[in-house]
């Protein structure tokens, strides 16, 4: 990297609860101080099961430092509300991408390659990486 | 010719109907869904009416672009997203025209059901509101009575079939025999059109 600007990663889950603790658990896994902007945004607006297009699009704001931000959602309506919302070209900042990648073990490898300075693009290659490592 | 009212009939027409069948949609979400597909259309359908109000659009593009990114803020489900880039995607194909005839509607309609296609990536056939829309649009060259039609024996028509997506898709084989809840509130959206026109 040329410059110190980092990638943003966007948690996105149905659950409030879940998304704010990938974000914890990504962000302890990276090394605990890490200086990743990763912001969640899970439920509803209301505090329920869902997604809410408002809470994606402020958690993208705030952790845009201008080197891009990587979305990665778990399932249903949170990836469709973020393709939608690309889709919509002005409601994420620039350079938002959509990260096909599994949930936990991709924000885990998102934040890491982050941590490192990676650019948007190996971010993303990383967190897509994490569905070739098999369990069984 | 179709102006801008002629749209804000359409959404209100079919803000009431979900608000009328609201109970009957969820019931149909309960056995293969999340049960919450009428509480959310409502919900989204009365922030459209809201905004329609507050922000009066003065084109027909203009009434369903605002309409489309009302739903996709508010709903909080899958059809959000997916109701929402239907009604976006028709509203910019219709640009900012003041009034446009019945093929225009047509043809952006279909541009708007093949958004929600490459969206939600669901073909023909695989139990979802596409199954509604797909025989509504063409059937649309014979007026909107017939794809109203159209849109109500195809949401019948997905009783029998298996689902292929979203989480209905996860159920295989016993999500056979129910109807769409999709399919079910697209009839509703289409008939909505057929109310506008009064007839």
């Amino acid at each position: 990297m040329s410059d110190d600007r980092t990638v943003g990663i966007v948690l996105v889950s149905h659950s409030a609860e879940v998304a704010a603790s990938v974000a914890e658990l990504a962000k302890g896994l990276a090394g605990g101080g890490t200086s990743v902007p990763v912001a969640p945004a899970g439920g509803t607006e209301g505090g329920g099961l869902g997604t809410s297009a408002e809470l994606i699009a402020a958690a993208a704001a705030s952790v845009d430092r201008g080197a891009g931000v990587a979305v990665l959602t778990d399932l249903g309506s949170a990836v469709l509300t973020v393709k939608a919302l690309l889709a919509e070209g002005d409601e994420l900042p620039a350079n938002t991408r959509l990260v096909d990648a599994p949930f936990v073990e991709g924000a885990v490898a998102a934040v890491v390659t982050a941590a490192a300075g990676a650019d948007l693009a190996a971010v993303e290659a990383a967190a897509a990486e994490a569905y070739t490592y098999r369990k069984a | 010719m179709l102006d801008a009212e002629f749209f804000r009939r359409w959404m209100t027409a079919t803000a009431a109907s979900v608000d009328r069948e609201a109970e009957r949609l969820t019931a149909l979400d309960s056995p293969i869904g999340d049960a919450d597909h009428g509480s959310n259309l409502q919900r989204g359908f009365k922030a459209v009416i809201a905004a329609l109000e507050k922000e009066a659009p003065q084109t027909p593009g203009a009434v369903l672009t605002l309409s489309g990114r009302q739903l996709i803020s508010t709903v909080g489900g899958a059809s959000g997203p997916l109701y929402g880039t239907l009604l976006r995607r028709t509203g910019k194909a219709l640009g900012d025209a003041a009034e446009v005839d019945e093929a225009q509607l047509a043809e952006a309609l279909r541009a708007g059901v093949d958004a929600v296609m490459t969206l939600g990536g669901a073909a023909p056939g695989d139990k979802t509101m596409i199954d509604a829309l797909v025989p509504a649009v063409d059937a649309l060259g014979d007026g909107f009575p017939a794809a109203r039609t159209a849109a109500e024996q195809g949401a019948l028509a997905t009783t029998p079939l298996q689902a292929r997506k979203g989480r209905a898709s996860y159920l295989g084989e016993r999500s056979v025999g129910h109807q769409d809840p999709g399919a079910t509130s697209s009839a509703l959206l289409i008939a909505g059109l057929a109310e506008a026109a009064g007839e």
